[in-house]
């Protein structure tokens, strides 16, 4: 057995405020979760927002550094003490994807570039190497080199776009991909291309994804294990079906009663005139 | 009742004109909830600038018409010159992302006594504007608090609050809960149903999210394309869709305890089945209240 994803006693503090009054916000507070796993799997962490789900993200990502505690990704520690991964070992390892790709891509460089850079950057790749593992990651999630090529941001849809992102972060070959709300800037009759393309990534090029997003739905469509995070507390965690099929904890029940589905229609209160 | 004869709305970009909207016809009766859902770029959003009177250039008003059902205050039937004199009266607009629309550097209150029109005297605005925003379920310090003090669900409250003190006949509302997460997303929906219910006025409502639409609205109208493709009442819409479109959007929800492959006609919409889906403009009576348009001539199934 593999340990996909595990963290033990992460903490993230902030610290808000001046000298005198000052506040401090635990925005992971001790989080505990643990994957084990043969085949690679979708982990999802739902929550609403300030939950902490972002910032755990980050922490996974070594964007943030944890007040205490660490990370394992795949049998090795990539935050938190006792890590000894370099930069390049780490994104060889993990990778991510962010919500807003018109953001994550400058509007002022060809898209195509930063895959190259990844390729050299991360993956170490020579120039025809790179333009390979470019036109080899572009078409596993479907598009072509050449229509991709010189092109900017604002010739693409987000849609496109976004799984573009998603052809970066497989190039360096990584073992787990971090999406913080990867679909939340997509339309909703596009954004089952992109889950349908994780769910592939995981079973065909085996990939293990860590899906964060405050859309239920897709979490139960797409993942095998769920985190349910709640002021920065990880409130429920388990076997995806089993969790949000019958949640135990009341947050869970809240959330899930709180999706607007096309089965049972909410009964609103009446308000005095 | 709103009435929408042959409408078209174009964009001009440089020598290019792009038809928005592109011959909707269709009468909306008052008192209802009608929900608009279509993707990106279909024209919903258009369509409701349109209808709030907010064109400027570069969009434009090609063809047709927009027939409002009120009167204005000289007693001439409100038209598309006109509206303009009706926002803030019996017209209200909530725009997407609207709760960065309240201006951040001025107070709650001020923003209530800044519409054109309200009364003069501004102690009984904000008397009336306390004891509505309570009813509202916002404390009544929110109305003291500068915008960033507040979170984002209380922000939209406030918006709606706004958008509904002055009781108007008409509420557009585009993506009004975009950006929240789901807990807070129910109890904005189910204010603005509270609301329409107390005060009986039409609400126009864009959204993208089938399950918002099924919830909240009495009547669905789904565009594809700058036209629209089906509207009915909403029970009849979801319980039997007739066009592939509408069909496609609804099985495209993923649903909790459903593990059947529902996602998979998303994607293959997506790969480029989108020609298939274009209509003529008119729109055929299939039932009582529901109503389809017929496919594009010139476009092999």
């Amino acid at each position: 057995m593999t340990v996909i994803l595990k963290t033990e006693g992460l903490n993230k503090v902030y610290r808000q405020g001046g000298l005198v009054r000052s506040r401090q916000i635990k925005a992971l507070n001790d989080v505990n979760i643990s994957v084990e796993s043969d085949k690679p799997v979708v982990i999802a962490v739902v929550g609403e927002s300030g939950s902490g789900k972002t910032t755990l993200a980050k922490t996974l990502l070594r964007l943030e550094t944890p007040s205490s505690g660490r990370a394992i990704v795949y049998d090795t520690v990539v935050t938190g003490k006792g890590t000894a991964l370099s930069k390049q070992q780490f994104l060889g390892l993990v990778q991510p994807i962010f919500q807003n790709p018109f953001e994550a891509f400058s509007r002022y460089r060809p898209v195509d570039a930063y895959l190259n850079e990844t390729a050299r950057r991360v993956g170490g790749m020579d120039g025809a190497q790179a333009e390979a593992a470019v036109a080899a990651a572009l078409q596993s999630v479907g598009l072509k080199y050449e229509a991709v090529r010189g092109k900017y941001t604002n010739q693409f849809s987000g849609g496109e776009l976004q799984r573009i992102s998603v052809a970066r972060a497989l190039i360096p070959q990584p073992k787990l991909i971090v999406a913080d709300e990867p679909v939340s800037m997509i339309d909703a009759s596009r954004r089952m291309i992109i889950i349908n393309l994780f769910k592939q990534l995981r079973d065909e090029a085996g990939r293990s994804f860590l899906y964060i997003t405050h859309d239920l739905a897709t979490a139960y469509y797409i993942s095998d294990y769920v985190a349910v995070m709640n002021k920065g507390v990880v409130v429920e965690f388990g076997d995806a079906r089993q969790v949000m099929g019958d949640p135990q904890h009341d947050y869970t029940k809240l959330l899930l009663s709180s999706i607007p589905t096309t089965k049972s229609r909410w009964r609103p209160r009446k308000v005095a005139a | 009742m709103i009435k929408l004869n042959d409408l078209k709305i174009s964009y001009r970009i440089g020598n290019r004109v792009i038809e928005a909207v592109n011959g909707v016809t269709l009468t909306i009766p008052d008192g209802s909830i009608v929900g608009i859902a279509g993707e990106s770029g279909c024209g919903k959003s258009t369509l409701m600038k349109a209808i709030y009177g907010d064109i400027q250039s570069p969009m434009s008003l090609s063809g047709g018409s927009i027939e409002y059902g009120m009167k204005g205050a000289d007693g001439r039937a409100v038209t598309t010159e006109t509206i303009r004199r009706e926002w803030f009266k019996s017209i209200s607009y909530i725009p997407q992302s609207s709760m960065n629309s309240l201006n951040p550097v001025i107070r709650i209150r001020d923003q209530f006594t800044d519409f054109p029109g309200t009364d003069s005297n501004k102690k009984r605005v904000l008397e009336r504007a306390r004891a509505y925003i309570g009813k509202l379920g916002l404390p009544a310090e929110a109305m003291d608090s500068y915008p960033h003090q507040l979170s984002g669900g209380m922000r939209q409250r406030v918006m709606i609050a706004l958008a509904t003190f002055f009781q108007p006949e008409l509420i557009i509302a585009d993506e009004p809960t975009t950006a929240l997460d789901v807990v807070v997303q129910k109890e904005i929906l189910l204010l603005l149903m509270e609301v329409q219910e107390l005060m009986g006025n039409t609400i126009l409502v864009v959204s993208h999210d089938m399950g918002v639409h099924y919830q909240v609205t009495h009547k669905m109208l789904i565009m594809y394309a700058g036209r629209v493709v089906e509207y009915g009442d909403t029970e009849s819409v979801f319980a039997d869709p007739q066009h592939a479109y509408t069909k496609m959007l609804i099985d495209s929800l993923p649903t909790i305890g459903d593990d059947s492959m529902r996602g998979v006609l998303a994607s293959m919409a997506g790969a480029g089945g989108d020609r298939a889906y274009r209509v003529e403009p008119e729109l055929i009576e299939v039932k009582p209240g529901h109503f389809m348009a017929r496919p594009s001539v010139g476009v092999a199934a």
